[in-house]
């Protein structure tokens, strides 16, 4: 099976399937290439098969169908010690009979490690997350936070080459979390080390990724960088799931050099690019990010403009959040920024709203 | 009147005390429903247990017999020496004694009691008062004309140290120790130790027992601990199926299934690994014993261990084998450890119960397998000598609480865990 360009990919999934019950697929044909060195998130919600992927990967669950390649070798049947691999996990999983130390020194133990270079690399990777005077606390005596770092040194501490992380900020607070995000981004820059990074808070996601996969439903619905993601999504659920999202339904009227025009149930003719429908007669959905539609636009600035009326107007400080009825959708998301010269909008105020071909993409239905 | 607070937050000392009195009115409702919550328990446990234990206390030295029952004798050996046969006096306080102990059927009640130091004496005593005609002054020659026995110096010496209200003779006959008329501690004679020997084996075949159980226990706990609720929950019934039929069931089924022509015999010889000649003796002896208690005694471990194994999230030994551990290290080093509470729990509920165990043994022990509480019943019940059981109970007590103490300086309490 060893594809020639499989060289290129240090982990690669290939065609790989998962089912627990016999019955359901939990994982659909799965391929991914992922290039030495990348941090790739895989980015859904529950259930979606993200976190059986990354099990799949770390050796604790077996694929039903397909290969698993690590460095060009298929580790199907390699078992989870023997692979190399470093993994945070969700709850930290820190041992909570041994101290910090102890906890960092045991996978340099099991490699039968002497003591004083497992002395050494513990203390290295204790100071690399800044906690170097925490050796001989045990972790519950720890904050999450310092338990989160722990976690993260004890799965570079062995130098893998490939680390799994699975939703490892999901038990911390907001701000603790977004420090973090930071903190491990820098680690996989300076240490240069392949990340698989698990997670459902796409804010998450769309900070630390090279990549981002975003699952649904067993399959990956787009792979892609995070502004591509965020700008250019490819189908309804990804422009729905990533972000803010304002979707308009119709049907596909007229096709031609990319650009669509879609009536939409209501009624009106909206002109949008063609991302990803089936051909002139056939329903699409149209996704419009809030902050790309302008209220009172300039003549010729839009290549839609229709009217709208406020119906909740939300002080939000940085901008301002307006719910408009517009083409008959009544929860429809505009955002205003905050700037000194917007005159305040009242709840019950109609103007024109109005937004480009090129922020207005027909998906599918 | 409410508690100011100045500028700078701090309470003046006579505030602070209000502000103590305030607080603790307003919690006095919480703890008056809280011991009216535990009173009935509190109650009850007084009742029947502490009560108790304070009576066998008191019991295990209490020696009201001879000096309630034989009041003058008791008086006038007071201030006897102990060097020759006492004089007249004594002899006529001991002569009234018998008869006025005859006369209100108290004075078996002693001579029980003095049989107990050396055999014989209640013949002795119970003999006279029955020959209560014959006693007439003068006393010395008319008892030692009944009973020989009279004349020796050795019986009054008994009764001399029998005497007293409170007595260690119980603890040293517990304690396998004999003590001479003139009141020297020794070693029993080998052949009439028992009860050190019975402890010792209590304590070592319960340790035998414990670790059975946690042997058979942990890996049945394992499994259930990893298997899906609702087959869980059918194992754990099985598990649990010993506790819902009657000991004595139980008991007589191990005995149908163990002894020499019982259903394991037979199989045995039928396939052929021993002959019919050699079956073995599994029954009324210490395997019959370990083997009964090990199974009674098995849900007690595998409760606290499965309840403690649930706690234990899988994640622990998946990080483990992540970080390199073989399926055996990040058993033994991860897990394991993380269960020690269980089998702590398990442990000492298992050891506890089984050196207290006395129905078991007793009927499937025969005589190589029976324990201290057997002994102990055998004091209450059939010699009737509760002075005995009541020393032997103390020191079954105290080796239970000393147990206790060693365990919980070595692995520490806070690591006992039901859960």
């Amino acid at each position: 099976m060893a594809n020639p360009a499989s060289s290129e990919a240090y982990v690669r999934f290939d065609g790989v399937q998962k089912s627990y019950d016999g019955v359901n697929l939990v994982v659909k044909d799965l391929n991914v290439d992922i290039p030495r060195g990348e941090f790739l998130t895989m980015l859904g919600p529950s259930g979606s098969g993200k976190t059986t992927s990354l099990m799949m990967l770390a050796g604790f669950e077996t694929a039903t169908h397909g290969d698993i390649f690590l460095n060009g070798r298929s580790i199907n049947n390699v078992a989870p010690h023997k692979r190399g691999i470093g993994m945070v996990f969700q709850n930290y999983a820190l041992f909570p009979h041994m101290t910090v130390a102890e906890n960092l020194a045991f996978p340099l133990q099991v490699r039968k490690m002497g003591k004083a270079e497992v002395e050494e690399k513990v203390q290295r990777a204790l100071d690399m997350v800044e906690l170097g005077e925490f050796g001989n606390r045990r972790p519950a005596q720890l904050s999450g936070g310092q338990q989160q770092r722990v976690a993260v040194a004890r799965a570079l501490v062995f130098e893998p080459d490939l680390v799994l992380m699975d939703e490892p900020l999901g038990a911390l607070d907001k701000n603790l979390r977004e420090q973090m995000q930071y903190e491990i981004k820098h680690i996989h820059d300076r240490l240069g080390v392949t990340v698989v990074y698990v997670t459902h808070d796409q804010s998450e996601a769309l900070t630390m990724s090279n990549r981002i996969a975003v699952f649904e439903d067993g399959r990956i619905q787009q792979l892609a960088p995070p502004t591509e993601l965020y700008e250019k999504p490819e189908n309804a659920f990804v422009a729905q799931f990533i972000g803010e999202n304002n979707k308009l339904s119709g049907k596909v009227d007229a096709l031609a050099d990319g650009i669509c025009e879609v009536v939409l149930d209501s009624g009106e003719r909206v002109k949008a690019l063609d991302i990803n429908t089936d051909g002139a007669g056939t329903a699409t959905t149209l996704s419009l990010r809030p902050e790309r539609v302008f209220l009172n636009p300039a003549e010729g600035q839009c290549q839609n403009v229709f009217s709208g009326k406020a119906e909740e107007v939300i002080y939000l400080g940085d901008h301002i959040r307006v719910r408009m009825n517009v083409c008959g959708h009544d929860d429809f998301i505009v955002k205003v920024p905050n700037s000194s010269d917007k005159k305040g909008l009242a709840e019950g105020d109609t103007i024109p709203v109005g937004w480009s071909i090129d922020d207005c993409r027909a998906l599918d239905a | 009147m409410a508690i100011t607070v100045d500028s700078t937050g701090d309470l003046s000392p006579e505030e602070q005390k209000r502000l103590k009195g305030d607080l603790s009115r307003s919690l006095r409702q919480k703890k008056i429903r809280a011991i009216l919550l535990v009173a009935p328990l509190v109650a009850f446990i007084l009742v029947t247990f502490i009560f108790p234990i304070g009576n066998m206390l008191v019991r295990s030295v209490d020696n009201p017999q001879v000096h309630t029952y034989m009041p003058n004798v008791t008086e006038a050996l007071k201030s006897w020496d102990g060097q020759e046969l006492p004089d007249e006096t004594i002899y006529a306080a001991l002569a009234k004694d018998l008869i006025e102990g005859r006369k209100a059927k108290t004075i078996g009640k002693a001579a029980t009691r003095l049989n107990y130091e050396k055999s014989g004496m209640r013949s002795l005593i119970t003999g006279t008062a029955r020959k209560h005609k014959k006693i007439v002054a003068p006393y010395k020659e008319s008892l030692i004309g009944i009973k020989k026995k009279w004349g020796d110096i050795d019986t009054w010496k008994i009764i001399k140290k029998t005497g007293s209200p409170v007595t260690g003779s119980f603890f040293i006959n517990a304690f396998d120790m004999v003590e001479s008329p003139d009141g020297e501690i020794s070693f029993a004679p080998e052949k009439q130790q028992i009860y050190l020997k019975l402890f010792w084996r209590t304590v070592w075949m319960s340790l035998l027992i414990t670790f059975m159980t946690v042997l058979l226990g942990y890996p049945v706990s394992f499994l259930l601990a990893s298997l899906p609720m609702k087959t869980a929950n059918i194992l754990m019934i099985l598990v649990l199926l010993p506790f819902w039929t009657s000991l004595l069931v139980r008991t007589s089924s191990w005995i149908a299934l163990l002894q020499t022509e019982g259903i394991l015999n037979d199989l045995l010889v039928w396939l052929g690994v021993i002959s019919n000649e050699a079956r073995v003796q599994m029954i009324y002896n210490a395997i019959g014993t370990v083997v009964a208690m090990t199974h009674i005694l098995l849900p007690f471990m595998i409760l606290p261990l499965y309840s403690v194994m649930k706690t234990v999230p899988p994640s622990y030994v998946r990080a483990a084998r992540s970080l390199g551990a073989t399926n055996w290290t990040a058993f033994w080093r991860v897990y394991v450890p993380q269960t020690v509470p269980g089998v702590s729990a398990g442990a000492i509920l298992v050891f506890i119960l089984s050196i207290g165990y006395y129905i078991t043994p007793a009927l499937v022990g025969g005589e190589s397998g029976r324990f201290i509480g057997n002994m102990i019943a055998y004091h209450m019940q059939k010699s009737l000598n509760w002075g005995l059981a009541a020393a032997l109970g103390v020191m079954l007590l105290v080796m239970v609480l000393a147990i206790f103490a060693l365990y919980s300086r070595v692995v520490g309490d806070n690591k006992v865990k039901l859960g």
